[in-house]
């Protein structure tokens, strides 16, 4: 698997192995990614959707092709319902613009939880202060998962909506979303998942979750960066109003009105990515191609071991703690900053993030500066948690 | 610390000097972090919203002021390596001209292979610190009387 990403194979300052741990943040890139981007660029540039000419055909084929692989992917009942934007931060500004906007006012509420992405915040709150709406938070406790009660409360007060992340960013906490999702619909409550963190770890099946919206960027799941989905239900999705005007979403344009085009179209507005696209479908059927038990299972085993590996240094603990976790390792020292310990980590080879995660109000709650977080992705493996064990031991030598 | 008498020039040479005794980066960081031990302790007085670097992980703050012809500093960070680059901007910095601030030459610090950090997306803070000494600089140098920063930063902030 490994020898599947070239980025992987390389030396940082001169002669120290790279030990990519930063999967959270973006993960490496598969050959047959890579290949398929350079193939669309030397051998099928062309605009889609609009071309009479071969080229255009061949890319406009490359290009649907993608969307219904995105489909197959997370099983959407129509390659439609895969809007493709910039990234999973586009696909929530985008529903918190035209279907939450819209609708809300004084009075109405949106729910997110206290552990979500900025992305997940920052977004309902524009929308909230446009419209004199107000933002909720949904508690969690200290290991990191959520307060089940305060949320069944809040979900029974009827907000105008729900808008959580299926796995925690900072800590790795899969929450459960699939009965979350139970219970807001039972108070005819939409739930928008930020689905970021999961694709990359668990099959996502959006029929089976029942979700409103699912979002997700391509670079967090071996694809490239700049493009994202947006996944909804047809009848939602069609009930959007254009988000963005320009080339490609139009029906007919005069200067009487403008007439728009259907989904998908209608909220793709413009030359698309069409190199990101093309990219993402081949990440897409990468990841569906994987066996995802054994993927899961050693995913597992690798957390579970880096776990057990760093609980057992003393004056380090870890943060976020729940039973279900994908791979994220989140951690503190007692008395060393997260950012000298990074620093040193990457002069060791060690590609780790430290800071706040874009999650400052976790932060906040859990009353940290920030974490040192490892987050790890199928072609890690237990040598490089002992590589990561090996530098915070250097680590704690240099600042003990 | 610093000796007034020395230059910016002589005392960065110093330094660039006492690192290249280190044939390994992490000789050179332990230095960096003992560099940062040995800053006088600021007042928590001083550590201010109108002291603080802004654009960095750690917390960071550098209190300048005049004495006379000279611009003073101190500094502080919650993190240790962060202290350490704030203690060497200190060493070198510390009881100069506000004019000779506003143009000195930092290149050493690439010199003794702590270039990456002075990156400005780096986020340690070393980038903005520089800026806002040189800015600092730059007004106690125009300005005829003499000010201390807490004035001149809120004017900033």
């Amino acid at each position: 698997m490994r020898g599947e990403f070239p980025a992987l194979h390389q030396s940082v300052y001169e002669d120290t192995p790279l030990v990519y741990l930063d999967n959270a943040a973006t993960t490496q890139k598969p050959q047959v990614v890579l290949d398929r981007m350079a193939r669309y660029y030397a051998h099928e540039n062309s605009n889609v959707h609009r071309g009479v000419h071969k080229l255009s055909q061949d890319a406009t084929d490359a290009f649907e092709d993608a969307r219904q692989s995105v489909a197959d992917l997370i099983n959407a009942p129509s390659s439609d319902q895969v809007i493709f934007t910039r990234g999973c931060t586009e696909s929530l500004n985008l529903v918190a613009q035209t279907f939450a906007r819209p609708q809300l006012g004084p009075g109405d509420t949106v729910v997110v939880t206290h552990m979500e992405h900025h992305s997940n915040i920052v977004p309902w709150q524009m929308a909230c202060e446009a419209t004199g709406a107000t933002l909720k938070v949904w508690p969690i406790h200290d290991d990191g998962t959520l307060d089940m009660e305060a949320g069944r409360q809040l979900l029974a007060e009827e907000p105008f909506l729900l808008a959580m992340g299926h796995v925690s960013n900072a800590l790795g906490t899969i929450h459960p979303v699939s009965s979350i999702i139970d219970i807001a619909h039972d108070h005819g409550v939409p739930v928008v998942v930020d689905g970021a963190q999961s694709m990359a770890h668990l099959p996502v099946d959006v029929q089976a979750l029942d979700a409103d919206f699912y979002a997700f960027s391509g670079h967090k799941m071996f694809g490239p960066t700049g493009i994202g989905v947006l996944y909804g239900k047809y009848d939602l999705l069609d009930g959007l109003p254009p988000y963005h005007g320009g080339g490609d979403m139009i029906d007919e344009v005069s200067f009487d009105g403008t007439t728009y085009a259907d989904l998908p179209h209608r909220l793709e507005a413009g030359t698309p990515h069409i190199a990101g696209v093309i990219g993402l479908g081949a990440a897409a059927r990468f990841v569906d191609d994987l066996d995802h038990e054994a993927v899961q299972a050693h995913e597992d085993g690798v957390l579970q071991y880096a776990h057990e590996q760093l609980a057992a240094i003393d004056g380090l603990r870890l943060v976020g703690t729940a039973s279900e976790k994908t791979s994220v390792c989140s951690f503190v020292f007692d008395d060393i900053h997260p950012y000298d310990a990074g620093t040193i980590l990457d002069r060791l080879g060690l590609a780790v993030r430290t800071g706040h995660h874009c999650t400052q109000p976790l932060m906040e709650r859990l009353d940290l500066p920030g974490t040192i977080r490892a987050s790890f992705a199928l072609y890690n493996t237990r040598k490089d948690v002992d590589r990561l064990v090996e530098g915070l031991d250097r680590v704690q030598t240099m600042f003990g | 610390m610093s000796d007034a008498s020395s230059t910016i020039d002589e005392r960065a040479r110093a330094i660039v000097d006492d690192f290249s005794l280190f044939d390994d980066w992490m000789g050179r960081y332990e230095y960096l972090i003992e560099i940062g031990k040995k800053l006088p302790p600021m007042e928590d007085a001083l550590k201010t919203d109108a002291t603080r670097i802004h654009g960095c992980q750690s917390k960071v703050w550098i209190h300048t002021a005049r004495d006379q012809d000279r611009m003073t500093m101190q500094g502080d960070s919650d993190a240790m390596i962060t202290k350490g680059l704030a203690g060497l901007l200190i060493r070198v910095l510390d009881d100069q001209p506000p004019k000779a601030v506003r143009e000195a030459d930092l290149s050493f610090i690439d010199d003794i292979g702590m270039r990456e950090h002075l990156s400005s997306t780096r986020n340690n803070g070393l980038h903005s610190m520089i800026e806002q000494i040189r800015a600092r600089a730059a007004r106690l140098a125009e300005s005829a009387e003499p000010a201390s920063d807490s004035a001149v930063s809120s004017s900033n902030a």
